[in-house]
């Protein structure tokens, strides 16, 4: 069931060499410090500093102590400090404070910053400013790149989508393009680039003056990967909004992954304690079923837990010596495979139980006529009770934001009613987070002239009220009603309409959508609606060019580009030009790598993902969202 | 050829010394060299003169003139002397000419007498004067050693980065010493002196006396004292005549001899090819000159002229105002090939060569000899080897020749080395001619390695010979040609005469986008020359913008840095510039400017959030950005301000704020939040626990659940709460306090504006089944069907659907049919859609 590879499926480059280059930096700085030292690490540092080199390694190299950096006096009383920090302002301060108190207090220790994925100058200013500029050195790690899987290469920046998309900052663009100039120098040239968005054009051009600066010897390398493609989060927000039904997608909405794993609760794994699981290519039952649709993979797992026990079972019936065999050579296999696969079906069975429990069939229905566009009236007033009964504040956030780019911002009317409610229920302080979502263009108001008459509205309705009740049960996710086209072009003159309508990204279905056997990339949405991000991917590869996209284009608002380089080209072999690197710049949704997986099945490619971060949509409400401090 | 080997001088059994012309000086000499300082740099360098006027009576009142001659006597630099007496004069590594005053004071010159800069030998020095001083070079660099007034020494060893190391005191010292000289050894450098018939070695910490390994008896005095150019051997020449030659650490003797001539020599050098076995010392006095090796005979010569003697690495050049010449011991290839009746491989070869260029079968003759001993190969590698230490392209030619000839006669003998001798040939060659005047020999040039020769060329401004050099040599463009035509473009924006458009020009047209050349290092030299307009004129041929940034703040050009540093997306730049700008423009300019950039903008915004939280206020103030400033001041609410008064005041604030963006929802809801918050503090008075910062809903919530049912009911028609939502809320609360009661009161109380469902589900939420069948009878037709399948009454579930005939409702209800239980609700059903079916 799993879909196998295509037997010509090119084969993926070796990436644990960046972790390799990372680990050997790593060490470097820290034997800078020669002797023992304490080591204090950023909270969001530790899980990607753990794939890179584990307690252990750290130990190898005089590291005695691990402290987490957080507000409080730091206890160590070493006589060296090391301090692995992101390059914030904040942090820097934390550094700034502790060594003025050090002073203070009339101590001198040896105090090293390693800033990664680079130093920034505005915090090297922070410590001029508090006075300890002398008494710190500052490094730079340039670890900028974690594999998290065969084809996935996560920058673990989750702040580049607030700090770019909200705030304007362009700071980590840089760091992209440094990144890519290490692929480069890694893996060769690209021979194709392609891209959307303004972010995506910023990193080509630093990229490219990386490259030119550097005359380097890469130009007559063999290209290992033949394309590159870059875009923008901000083109396609509504894809990374949408309730996640693919297997690994749902594990992220439920239990979070957090750098490639997750934790496991006591639900879960039906003991009383909790398990760090990694959830990769190496996870074989995991590998199985992480692209399939939620429906498929209950069914998978109790057929592989059924073939399992047979195998268990072959012992009986076997002599000493073919048992003497077994036990030396299968059961080890066996009884992992059985591990994993208790754990997945904990899992499942948790997630079925969470889900039933919020009524997702019927935020799964609502999200689906959001996306097609009917049923206006009526999404919005299940959003206003989903408001009302405070069901979770990020969730009722997600459906309007969801409200408000299907349907090119809300009307008036809606915008301030629903604002309103959302204010009584989560409270006040929410104001600020909706004036980020609006700078960000995920919570609009409609322009006057943009609704529809109350004609249009009345067809819509007529229509949308046949749509077939959809069920969310084990079985199976059926689709849910199509509009027809008549009644579609009706439809509001929102930019997100007319790019699905152009694109094709909800599917025409006749009958069910059988989920099991997926035609196109809508599969990962229960078949309702193909991903615009991988849609325009794989447009855009089709063609080798934009061309004939114009008006695609024009309804997104975003520039693109196009380069092809044929000197480069004529030295790629035929299985390079078929991987294709795709970066997401301020993160992909792990249902839109599953589509792009099984695009390059059908087609023949392999994607390779490089994002600056994995998100979903609640890490983007929460981006944008205002706490109170 | 039988008059080749005429200027030979055999000394001992082993070892040749030739002299020959490097020029025929044709210099214009105004002084005797004996009346001047004279300072010649190693590795053919150039030759500094400076009449020395302070030595004798003051009468000389003229002021002197420092000039410079190429090796070649080719005027380079001359420029009258306006500053202090003059010690000691002597080059630097990088060619550099540094004359050490009276006063401690160094001058340093370029090459063509441009003054450079200056430092002084420490303060002791300005009372004591300077008495002596030397110029020596090591491995890191040149140094300078002085000896004071006060006999003591001060040196430093690299003058490329100043540390003065003041030497400790002999003891006892009451004059100064008859000779010294700086040696280095194990990085660190000592200085040996001679004081009558001790010997003293000073390091950093201390003075020791040291005595030369078999030195002859009767010693009083020492008169000079030679270094070689490794600092490896040391010779002494004493009172009596006698010379001892030994290694620098005095510990082991090479040779001795006895000259038997008494009177001071003006000068004593080494004469010594690198790994040779063969050491020799070159003295010279007024018309003598004399070659001291391990030999009982010496090799005389005699002196016409004022002579000096210029130590090198492989012999020594010895100049007067009329020739320049090279003394040195004869390479072994040489004089294999040359010596009289020499049967050596080369020599056969070279005879062969020679036959066969008359047509006699001679040639043949000799060739077989070397093929019989198999030494071919050998004779054309010192052939080879041979042509490159001849100085007449003649002489070199015919050796090539040979060489290649024998070529002929083998397989597969490696081309290289023979393409190489004639690439190196023909570079020196070039150099060596008189209009260049750079005598280097073919160890000297392999020493130096063609880099730093290049910089040389460069130093003396002969461009064109050096872009030819590396073009024939075939050098990469970044290391070769790039390099010196950024160094041609630097010099050329010190022409002052010519207009910045020109030279702009010029520069751009030679250079185009040649690789590896920057823009705006020449850019950095027009701004030190004074030149600011072309500087930029030259920046904007700086293809990477971050390049030019930095000189452009240093110009003070810093808007036109901004925007460089925008286009080039570096942020730190950006940054780098912005702080620039803030300190260099009063705050209403600087913002002026920022707002002009929104990259710039959004990067100091974010800064300011953390760090300067005043600023930002000010920053939309300044941009009458109400709307950023309400928020601004709502988050200073939850953030800075402790009591509900100050918070309210932050608010109000704010409020007003949203005003003026003309944000209506948000002013009054900010207002909203006010009353809220007022009134939270009051219910936390009068009714104890917490309320405070609290949604609405949960104050609501609060207050029922704590049974203020009353309070409730005014809060929400204060706040105008929808019908709905209160609803909802009165729901939850009370299924959460279990009073049925009063809930059933409640659903009573009129029409439930949210049907009756939400009754089932939260009645089977808290696991009550009797009180959610009340209200499953009241749900709506349309929800009738999943309020009894929520109460478990499939049975009728299964009667409405089939009422209803709806096919989804059907198959829901079905999917709840388990087992035996429903079998027959189940048959029922299906039954119904048969009939359906049918119809």
């Amino acid at each position: 069931m799993a879909f196998p590879h295509r037997l010509d499926a090119p084969e993926l480059p070796d990436f644990s060499m960046l972790k390799r280059l990372a680990r050997d930096q790593l060490i470097y700085l820290l034997e800078q410090l020669p002797g023992k030292k304490d080591l204090f690490i950023e909270a969001d540092l530790m899980s990607p500093l753990d794939r890179i080199a584990n307690v252990s390694i750290l130990k190898q190299h005089e590291v005695d102590k691990l402290y987490k950096v957080e507000n409080k006096p730091a206890l160590s009383s070493n006589e060296q400090l090391c301090f692995l920090v992101r390059p914030r302002i904040k942090n820097m301060r934390y550094i700034a404070n502790l060594v003025n108190a050090d002073k203070l207090a009339g101590r001198f220790r040896k105090y090293k910053v390693i800033l990664t994925p680079q130093k920034f100058y505005a915090c090297e200013m922070v410590l001029e400013e508090e006075g300890v500029y002398g008494d710190v050195s500052c490094d730079e790690w340039a670890f900028s790149l974690l594999p998290l899987d065969v084809d996935l290469l996560s920058m673990e920046l989750p702040e580049f989508f607030r700090d770019y998309f909200l705030e304007g900052d362009q700071r980590w663009i840089n760091t992209v393009a440094q990144a890519l100039h290490l692929l480069s120098t890694l893996y060769g040239p690209f021979p194709n680039c392609y891209g959307i968005g303004r972010c995506a054009k910023m990193s080509y051009d630093l990229w490219r003056k990386l490259e030119e600066e550097e005359d380097s010897e890469t130009k007559g390398r063999r290209p290992e990967i033949g394309h590159i493609f870059l875009l923008d989060r901000d083109m396609d927000f509504v894809t990374a909004l949408c309730s996640q039904v693919v297997y690994e997608g749902l594990v992220d909405d439920t239990f979070r992954i957090k750098c490639g794993s997750v934790d496991f609760g006591p639900e879960v794994t039906s003991s009383d304690k909790s398990l760090k699981v990694l959830l990769n290519a190496e996870d074989k039952v995991f590998n199985e079923i992480r692209n399939e649709h939620f429906s498929n993979v209950f069914g998978f797992l109790s057929q592989k837990a059924r073939n399992l026990q047979a195998q268990y079972d072959r012992r009986r019936g076997m002599d000493i010596k073919q048992m003497k065999n077994f036990v030396s050579q299968e059961l080890k296999g066996l009884k992992q495979e059985h591990r994993l696969l208790s754990l997945h079906i904990g899992a499942c069975e948790s997630i079925m139980k969470k889900k039933t429990k919020q009524d997702f069939q019927e935020l799964i229905k609502t999200e689906h006529a959001l996306l097609e566009g009917f049923n206006i009236r009526e999404s919005t007033s299940y959003i206003e009770e989903h408001i009302d009964r405070q069901v979770s504040p990020i969730e009722s956030l997600r459906l309007m934001c969801l409200l408000s780019i299907t349907e090119n911002g809300l009307i008036p009317k809606d915008y301030r009613s629903l604002k309103t409610q959302y204010l009584q229920s989560y409270g006040p302080e929410h104001l600020l987070t909706f004036s980020n979502l609006r700078r960000a263009g995920l919570l609009t108001e409609q322009a006057p002239g943009d609704t529809l008459t109350a004609v249009e509205n009345k067809v819509s309705k007529l229509v949308t009220d046949k749509a077939a009740d959809t069920r969310w049960n084990l079985a199976q996710i059926s689709s849910p009603g199509k509009i027809t086209d008549a009644f579609s072009s009706l439809a509001k003159r929102s930019n997100f309409r007319a790019i699905s309508k152009k694109l094709n990204l909800i599917p025409r279905v006749d009958g069910e959508y059988d989920l099991k056997v997926p035609r196109d990339m809508a599969y990962v949405f229960s078949g309702a609606y193909v991903p615009l991000s991988c849609r325009i991917i794989e447009q855009v590869l089709e063609r080798r060019s934009w061309q004939g996209l114009d008006e695609v284009v024009r309804l997104l608002n975003c520039s693109e580009f196009a380069f092809t380089d044929m000197a480069k080209e004529d030295k790629a072999s035929s299985e390079s030009l078929r991987l294709i690197l795709v970066v997401f710049l301020g993160g992909c949704t792990f249902s839109e790598i599953s589509a792009l997986r099984f695009l390059g099945r059908e087609k023949g490619y392999r994607f390779i993902f490089l994002t600056t971060a994995i998100t979903n949509s609640a890490r983007l409400m929460e981006a944008m969202s205002e706490v109170k401090a | 050829m039988d008059c080749y080997t005429a200027n030979w001088n055999p000394l001992g059994d082993s070892a040749f010394y030739r002299k020959y012309e490097l020029y025929s000086m044709d210099w214009d000499l105004k002084e005797e060299l004996k009346d001047c300082l004279v300072a010649a740099a190693p590795y053919g360098g150039p030759i500094a003169l400076l009449r020395n006027c302070w030595r004798k009576e003051k009468a000389a009142s003229m002021r002197p003139v420092l000039e410079i001659y190429s090796a070649s006597g080719m005027p380079l630099a001359s420029l009258l002397w306006k500053s202090g007496p003059v010690v000691a004069l002597g080059w630097s590594a990088e060619e550099e000419l540094l004359c050490v005053q009276e006063d401690g004071a160094v001058l340093v010159y370029g090459l063509h007498g441009d003054f450079r800069r200056h430092f002084s030998m420490g303060n002791e020095v300005l009372q004591n004067r300077v008495l002596d001083a030397r110029i020596f070079h090591t491995e890191f660099g040149s140094g300078v050693a002085i000896l004071t007034g006060a006999y003591r020494f001060t040196l430093s060893a690299n003058v490329g980065d100043l540390k003065l190391r003041r030497m400790p005191e002999v003891p006892g010292l009451q004059s100064a010493p008859s000779c010294w000289t700086t040696l280095c050894h194990d990085r660190v450098t000592h200085i040996l002196l001679a004081v009558g018939p001790d010997l003293y070695l000073l390091d950093h910490a201390t003075c020791s006396t040291v005595t030369p390994a078999g030195l002859a008896p009767g010693v009083s005095s020492f008169l000079q004292m030679a270094v070689s150019f490794t600092y490896r051997y040391l010779a002494l020449f004493t009172d009596t005549g006698y010379i001892w030659m030994g290694t620098a650490s005095l510990k082991e003797k090479l040779c001795e001899f006895n000259c038997n001539i008494r009177a001071p020599p003006k000068q004593m050098v080494w004469c010594s090819r690198p790994r040779s076995k063969e050491k020799a010392v070159v003295v010279a006095w007024e018309r003598r000159l004399m070659v001291v090796g391990n030999a009982p005979e010496s090799i005389q010569f005699v002196l016409d002229e004022d002579s000096y003697l210029v130590p090198e690495l492989d012999g020594v050049r010895i100049f007067s105002r009329s020739t320049h010449e090279f003394l040195h011991e004869v390479p072994v290839a040489s004089e294999e090939i040359f010596k009289i009746a020499s049967m050596a491989p080369g020599a056969l070869l070279l005879e062969a060569q020679k036959e066969y260029e008359k047509e006699s079968q001679k040639a043949d003759e000799y060739l077989r000899e070397i093929q019989e001993l198999g030494q071919l190969v050998q004779a054309v590698q010192q052939c080879i080897e041979a042509a490159g230490h001849e100085h007449q392209p003649d002489m070199q030619k015919s050796l090539l020749r040979a060489a290649s000839f024998g070529k002929c006669f083998l397989d597969r003998f490696p081309p290289d080395s023979f393409v190489r001798m004639c690439q190196d040939l023909r570079v020196l060659n070039a150099i060596r001619d008189y209009h260049i005047g750079i005598p280097l020999t073919y160890s000297q040039y392999k020493q130096l390695t063609i880099q730093v020769l290049l910089d040389r060329l460069v130093l003396r401004r002969l461009y064109p010979l050096a872009i030819q050099i590396c073009e024939y040599l075939r050098l990469p463009e970044v290391q070769g040609v790039s390099r010196i035509l950024a160094h041609w473009a630097c010099y050329k924006v010190q022409q002052k005469d010519v207009s910045d458009e020109d030279v702009a020009r010029a520069i751009n047209q030679k250079l185009g986008d040649t690789p590896g050349v920057s823009y705006s290092d020449i850019a950095a030299r027009a701004y030190g020359c004074g030149r600011t307009e072309l500087a930029i004129k030259l920046l904007e041929y700086e293809p990477r913008s971050g390049e030019q940034v930095p000189l452009l703040l240093k110009m003070k050009r810093s808007k036109l840095a901004l925007s460089k540093a925008i286009e080039s997306g570096d942020t730190d730049l950006v940054f780098t510039v912005l702080l620039h700008l803030k300190n260099e423009l009063n705050r209403g300019d600087f913002f002026m400017t920022l707002r002009n950039q929104p990259m710039a903008l959004s990067l100091y915004r974010q800064f300011c959030k953390h760090q300067e939280l005043d600023t930002l206020k000010d920053l939309y103030n300044q941009d009458d950005n109400h709307q950023e400033l309400g928020s601004f001041h709502i988050r200073a609410s939850y953030a800075s301000e402790e009591r509900i008064e100050g918070r309210v005041a932050s608010l109000q604030t704010a409020a007003d704020a949203f005003y003026k963006a003309k944000n209506e929802f948000a002013a009054k809801a900010t207002e909203d939040q006010m009353r809220l918050l007022r009134l939270q503090r009051r219910l936390e008075d009068e009714l104890g626990g917490h309320f405070l910062d609290l949604s609405l809903h949960d104050t609501v919530t609060t207050l029922i659940l704590g049974g203020h049912n009353k309070r409730a009911e005014q809060l929400a028609r204060d706040f105008r709460i929808p019908d709905k939502r209160l609803w909802w809320l009165k729901l939850a609360a009370l299924a959460n306090l279990e009073d049925w009661e009063e809930l059933e009161k409640f659903s009573k109380s009129k029409k439930s504006p949210i049907g009756y469902l939400p009754f089932v589900e939260i009645c089977m939420k808290q696991h009550n089944k009797y009180e959610a069948k009340k209200y499953a009878s009241r749900v709506s037709p349309e929800q009738k069907v999943k309020a009894l399948l929520l109460v478990g009454d499939v049975a009728q579930a299964a009667d409405v659907a089939i009422e209803h005939r709806n096919e989804t409702e059907l198959s829901l209800v079905l999917s709840h049919c388990t087992g035996a239980t429903d079998g027959a609700t189940a048959d029922k059903i299906q039954r119904a859609r048969a009939q359906a079916q049918k119809k």
